[in-house]
């Protein structure tokens, strides 16, 4: 019982320092390039717009991660989505139709890839970089140009993208005197639908206490009566759903679609994981900490962009240094826990 | 009975599957000679072709596979070593690549400079500090993997990310060109074997040599099957796993050499790109566990040339770059799936069946 308490409160320890270092590292923005628009609620806006598939995707390798697996196909998978909708609406598919049609591929791929891990027992890792090589590949099967959504191949698409949902609060006066109000655009309120719902699916649903017993103990899971395999595949599925929404989200974004799309957005799903506080091991994480790691992610890019001097490495760099920390932190934090244990 | 000992001993073999996956690749190259009219078996022909530089140098599609595979070979070895010490993979080694190529060629050019034709420093001092700094990477992995018992998957994606990241940062954004033949002779030919391949050759001589003459090999595995065991039994488990990620970035620093002056320049956004994914491939296609333990060099060889084979097999079937992957992923997947403990448990059980019918 007694460690039980230990355990929560350094993940707690460990949530608590990614919440107060995006706090420090949005101030340090603020302060540095205040007069550049950086303390408008708009730019913190901007960076869950630019990040709001990202937030869909950590959502999902959160899940993944909770059952000590792995999932990097999703940057694939995002580059395929983008790709499918692009040339399929310049096919003249309707939208609707086509964005049903990515989230059920998503499903399919997800089932696939959760059959491997969880039937025939083949690492996670291997799978999943299957996967991956499957959806760049299958992207380029389908068109190896730079396609883009206009106006004239979907104009419903293109109004969900440029929806803009204006907020009631926070606007500024601009230099003719007029009040601008900050906005948020659709793929935010997806993000945060997604993040709210897994948040609560995690804590108190019966599946999502699952995947938290299976990334514990597998052994022990199995022994409780869960069906482990099960489990497992449902979490790729779930994860695989949640990449397509956030291919979707991303497409809103971008608005078009590209083999080199997304390059490396599995590593950034991961990172953000990691910064939140989720162990690859299995068990322990929480989807509040990896929004919070996406927003660390999207302040750095972000300082950087605003800085405009810096080369365009340093938000890679910057990232892994955090990673470092991070790492470094959790597994002081497993020192000290195995010696109480002990 | 001879034959049937025989028979099992050739399925418990773990070049089985490696081998396998080459006789097939050959199988598909001679058919697909075969069918346009290309002469059956000019898969395997080696002819001497004269260059401009009046010299002879071997041409042919086995040459090209050897030479094209080296990068990927190399990387395999480090990684078979890791995997083996560790039950972990090291994602970094394609990202370090670039690092190192990055790092030589800023050495030997200056930095900020995009093209040169003279060397700015001796070429050894390129080579051997790129070098060093693939087993500085190496030294950084393994510190965090054995040190700090970190899962090595996560440690490694620290560099995975930061390394090409910081080797456009040492070139200052540039891709930096080094006209120079003598650095270029890494990548091209020596006499008329090309260079890549002798330069594989003499690392995995050594290697196996070490691995043979020296209990490094049998302490590797030890530690892998079971770190504590080995512990106890008075190896120090946590120096033989810094010891094999710093093998592993040696290797990664050599290919990364030889990758950049292959190209006789520094592109740290392509080179070495996706080839960690290759190099684990190739570890998993030798017939190696990827849960840890015993290791066979010999399979993760012959697996990484074989992955090189699929690619180039693929492109002479006319399949472009972009998409070669879809195939590769497909194999991959029955590749692992044969392997896969469930169903190798239904294959037995299958068999057993039959056995029994059989004696009834």
């Amino acid at each position: 019982m007694k460690n039980k308490k230990v355990s929560l409160n350094s993940n707690t320890i460990l949530l608590l320092i990614t919440i107060v270092l995006f706090i420090v590292l949005y101030g340090m923005g603020c302060i540095m390039y205040g007069n550049k628009g950086f303390t408008h609620l708009q730019t913190f806006l901007n960076i869950l717009i630019t990040n709001a598939g990202l937030i869909c995707i950590a959502c999902g390798m959160t899940c993944v991660m909770l059952t000590a697996g792995i999932d990097i196909s999703v940057g694939g998978l995002v580059a395929m989505d983008c790709m499918m909708i692009a040339v399929g609406l310049n096919k003249g598919i309707p939208a609707p139709l086509m964005v049903g049609l990515v989230i059920l591929t998503g499903i399919i791929f997800g089932l696939v890839q959760g059959f491997f891990v969880g039937y025939l027992e083949i690492q996670p890792f291997i799978v999943s970089m299957a996967g991956m090589f499957f959806t760049r590949g299958m992207t380029a099967v389908i068109s190896t140009d730079q396609v883009s959504v206009t106006e004239k191949s979907s104009p419903l698409y293109y109004a969900w993208a440029n929806y803009k949902i204006k907020l009631p609060f926070g606007g500024y006066m601009n230099n003719k005197g007029k009040e601008v109000l900050p906005y948020i655009r659709i793929n935010v309120v997806i993000a945060l639908i997604v993040l709210v719902v897994i948040f609560f699916m995690l804590r108190h649903t019966k599946f999502g206490r699952s995947l938290y017993a299976v990334g514990g103990s597998e052994q022990s899971a199995a022994m409780m009566g869960l069906n482990v395999k099960s489990v497992k595949m449902k979490a790729y599925v779930l994860s695989s759903f949640l990449c397509s929404i956030g291919g979707i989200c991303f497409s809103l974004n971008t608005m078009s679609g590209s083999v080199q799309q997304a390059l490396g957005l599995e590593m950034d799903a991961i990172s953000s994981a990691v910064i939140g506080g989720t162990l690859l091991t299995g068990g322990v994480g929480n989807v509040i900490g990896s929004f919070f790691g996406v927003l660390i992610n999207g302040t750095i890019s972000s300082i950087v962009k605003t800085n405009g001097k810096l080369a365009s490495s340093w938000p890679n760099i910057l990232t892994a240094g955090l990673l470092f920390m991070f790492i470094v932190i959790q597994s002081v934090f497993a020192a000290i826990r195995s010696k109480k244990t002990r | 009975m001879k034959d049937k000992k025989l028979i099992s001993k050739i399925k418990k073999s773990q070049l089985l599957l490696p081998v396998v996956a080459m006789l097939l690749v050959m199988a598909v190259n001679i058919i697909h000679d075969a069918a346009t009219g290309a002469g059956a078996f000019s898969f395997f022909k080696i002819t001497l072709q004269q260059t401009t530089g009046n010299g002879t140098i071997l041409y042919g599609r086995i040459i090209d596979i050897l030479n094209r595979g080296s990068e990927a070979a190399l990387l395999a070895l480090g990684m078979t070593l890791v995997v083996s010490a560790s039950a972990g993979t090291d994602i970094s080694v394609g990202s370090v690549m670039s690092l190192c190529a990055s790092y030589c060629c800023m050495l030997l050019a200056g930095y900020g400079v995009s093209s040169v034709n003279e060397l700015a420093k001796p070429l050894w001092l390129g080579i051997i500090a790129g070098i060093l700094l693939g087993c500085l990477c190496g030294a950084f992995n393994g510190f965090l993997v054995a040190r700090l018992n970190i899962q090595p998957m996560v440690a490694t994606l620290i560099l995975y990310s930061a390394a090409r990241a910081i080797g456009l940062l040492v070139c200052n954004d540039l891709i930096v060109y080094v006209r120079n033949d003598s650095f270029g002779f890494f990548g091209s030919f020596l006499g008329p074997i090309p260079t890549p391949i002798i330069i594989t050759a003499i690392c995995i001589a050594i290697l196996s040599l070490i691995l043979k003459k020296t209990a490094l090999g049998m302490y590797i595995q030890s530690v892998g099957i079971n770190a504590r065991a080995s512990r106890i039994a008075g190896l120090n488990s946590k120096r033989i796993i810094h010891l094999a990620y710093i093998v592993c970035g040696l290797f990664a620093g050599i290919a990364g050499v030889v990758a950049s002056s292959r190209i006789t320049s520094a592109d740290s956004n392509n080179i070495g790109l996706y080839l960690e994914m290759d190099a684990i491939l190739a570890v998993a296609l030798g017939g190696n566990s990827l849960g840890g333990g015993k290791f066979n060099l010999a399979g993760s060889i012959i697996g990484a040339y074989t992955i090189q084979a699929i690619t180039t097999t693929l492109y002479a079937l006319g399949v472009s770059t972009n998409q070669a992957p879809v195939f590769k992923a497909i194999i991959v997947i029955i590749i692992v799936a044969i392997q896969a403990p469930p169903v190798k448990a239904y294959m037995r059980k299958k068999s057993l069946s039959k056995t029994a019918k059989g004696v009834a």
